[in-house]
């Protein structure tokens, strides 16, 4: 189809729907209420379900009966948001359920504040909530790969029964672009009838299924955790997507930056290039599984001297940068947060600094 | 000759883990009964809550998912919401639903969500080991309230029927006890009902169920049964509180 102009938020929305979720539960917060508004209106016009909870924490376990339930379902909130829905997405973790969870970041700690920030990284790859658990976690930089992102995220989190978080910020959520919805994108809800609490007449069994996280006998726990390393592991193999940008030279710099940050580090790039400076970047498009070992070989390129990460947060990729390039070369790191974008004159003269 | 009392088909036959003299059995039998007599088993999908009952999955022969603390009507809200064709029933107790699922169970109710809600009110924290409730007795002796429940610092007990019974939307509202054979009788009755109720898509359904537990009371069973008696149901006096018929008030 056509390209069409939307707000990232709405954009998100309609992917949710392109993709086949017909279930949406939110609690609104900037900057993302937009998903609810435009999804106020639109699921009832296609059939679905759309419910404004009291709170996140309601919410979460809104989405939890339903994923339990064998039914697609997704949320979207904003960082002091997802902190409430964090409770529940350990339990929906711990219990195997699908679902899809978009994070439009803003500044935080605490209220923090409404404009856009990647301060949520160690939250969404690290946990958030309590236990051994992981997200698998999609970080788009724009409007479109927040729309492609969204509609791959039901499949994925149907293919690990997993919940899958899609991390953007608040300009990807706030600003328009044209955007394409693409078809090959939609996908079949997955047959879930042997683990959904989906009511044993739906399945035509005589047995019950049971959507739970309370394993009281140790071992049953720890063979529940071995379960869910085990997916981990899996997605490492399977689900690793990232972004080489001007790799195909002989880059005395390795930039690593994701989302929003990365298209402002692509105008430097570009800029500095004109000055017959070549740096490449590094752009993972999964936080987890993070791209290990394809940042660390980008890394260690003869000609690149330096790798910095350049976050919209005081440092937090960084560490996964630096754990995975093993010391082999220096990694610093620069970020604004509090809403300030670096601007690509500024990331210009941190790189300089570097050379 | 054929029996005349047997196990319902919706209960399993696991033993449960309930104290001795503890009425959440009595209860569980109740829901069972209800569910094989509207023929509603393989529709059904029960919601276990966090506390003594949080394993209510290995007693009742149906669906379950098992919530966090005080989440259940959420989750409910959930599943109801995608599937309205299932039956939906949480089965809580005082903590999770009175105090930590408060925001939950108001904002349910006052949707009007078309499910059921089972409310053990014992007046006590049973599987954490008998801290006070917000159903606590004025006095009343817990592990966090050493000695008695003082009023002046913690409020009085929170009467859960006669709150949801404020609300303006359609509902059944009921508080029913099962300390003697009549009133085990008129619970049956009740938990029917806001079954039916719900069978029939009409309202949300609330079933609060004055119980006991001499474990953390330090009592006898049949100790217990008399001070729930005298103590418990002066205050939380029994009753339907609101059904969908009556007036907005």
């Amino acid at each position: 189809m056509a390209k069409v102009l939307m707000k990232g938020n709405e954009a998100i929305g309609e992917a949710a729907i392109r993709a086949g979720c017909k279930n949406y539960f939110a609690y609104p917060i900037t900057p993302q209420s937009e998903v609810a508004e435009y999804l106020a209106k639109r699921l009832p016009e296609e059939g679905g379900c759309f419910l404004q909870g009291e709170s996140e924490v309601a919410v979460g376990y809104m989405i939890f009966g339903a994923a339990g339930a064998g039914e697609r379902v997704m949320t979207t909130s904003s960082s002091p948001g997802v902190s409430l829905m964090s409770e529940a997405i350990s339990y929906i973790a711990a219990a195997q359920c699908p679902a899809v969870f978009v994070n439009i970041m803003r500044g935080g700690p605490g209220l923090g504040g409404i404009l856009p920030s990647q301060g949520d990284y160690f939250q969404a790859t690290k946990g958030g909530g309590h236990g051994d658990y992981h997200l698998l976690v999609l970080a788009p930089d724009g409007v479109q790969e927040a729309v492609e992102m969204t509609m791959q995220a039901f499949t994925l989190a149907e293919k690990y029964r997993n919940p899958v978080m899609i991390l953007g910020d608040g300009m990807i959520g706030q600003m328009m672009e044209p955007v394409e919805f693409r078809d090959d994108l939609k996908s079949e809800p997955s047959n879930k009838d042997d683990w959904a609490s989906n009511g044993m007449a739906t399945r035509g069994s005589k047995k019950r299924n049971l959507v739970k996280s309370l394993f009281l006998d140790p071992t049953e726990l720890n063979k529940n955790n071995l379960i869910l390393k085990a997916k981990y592991e899996q997605m490492r193999k399977e689900e690793v997507q990232y972004e080489l940008y001007n790799e195909d030279t002989d880059y005395q710099v390795l930039i690593t930056s994701y989302g929003t940050m990365s298209r402002v580090c692509r105008t430097a790039i570009d800029m500095l290039k004109e000055e017959g400076i070549e740096v490449a970047m590094f752009r993972p498009k999964t936080l987890f599984p993070f791209p290990e070992k394809e940042v660390h070989d980008a890394a260690v390129k003869e000609s690149c001297k330096s790798v910095i990460s350049i976050e919209m947060s005081m440092g937090q990729m960084v560490e996964d940068v630096q754990r995975c390039v093993m010391g082999k070369r220096p990694v610093e790191f620069y970020g604004e947060c509090g809403g300030e974008i670096p601007t690509p004159e500024k990331i210009i003269e941190i790189v300089k600094g570097l050379i | 000759m054929g029996k005349t009392y047997t196990k319902p088909a919706a209960l399993t036959d696991n033993h449960t883990h309930y104290c001795p003299g503890c009425t959440h059995g009595i209860v569980h039998r109740l829901v069972a009964e209800a569910i094989d007599e509207l023929g509603i088993q393989d529709t059904t999908v029960g919601i276990a809550p966090v506390g003594c009952a949080v394993m209510a999955y290995n007693y009742f022969d149906c669906d379950f998912q098992e919530a966090a603390h005080g989440r259940a009507p959420a989750m409910a809200t959930g599943i109801k919401r995608v599937r309205p064709d299932l039956n939906v029933f949480t089965y809580q107790g005082d903590g999770d639903l009175a105090s930590i699922g408060m925001g939950e169970i108001m904002h349910a109710a006052n949707r009007g969500e078309k499910f059921t809600v089972i409310f053990i009110n014992n007046a006590i924290y049973g599987m954490t080991g008998g801290q006070m409730a917000p159903t606590t007795m004025p006095g009343q002796r817990a592990t966090t309230a050493p000695m008695g429940r003082d009023t002046a610092l913690t409020g009085m007990p929170l009467r859960m029927a006669n709150i949801l019974s404020q609300l303006v939307t359609p509902a059944y509202v009921t508080r029913q006890a099962v300390l003697k054979p009549q009133q085990v009788n008129k619970a049956k009755k009740a938990i029917k009902k806001a079954f039916q109720y719900q069978v029939d898509g009409t309202c949300f359904s609330f079933v609060e169920v004055i119980s006991t537990c001499p474990t953390n009371w330090g009592m006898t069973p049949l100790d217990a049964l008399k001070w729930a008696e005298d103590t418990l149901l002066p205050y939380y006096e029994l009753g339907d509180y609101k059904t969908p018929e009556d007036e907005p008030k």
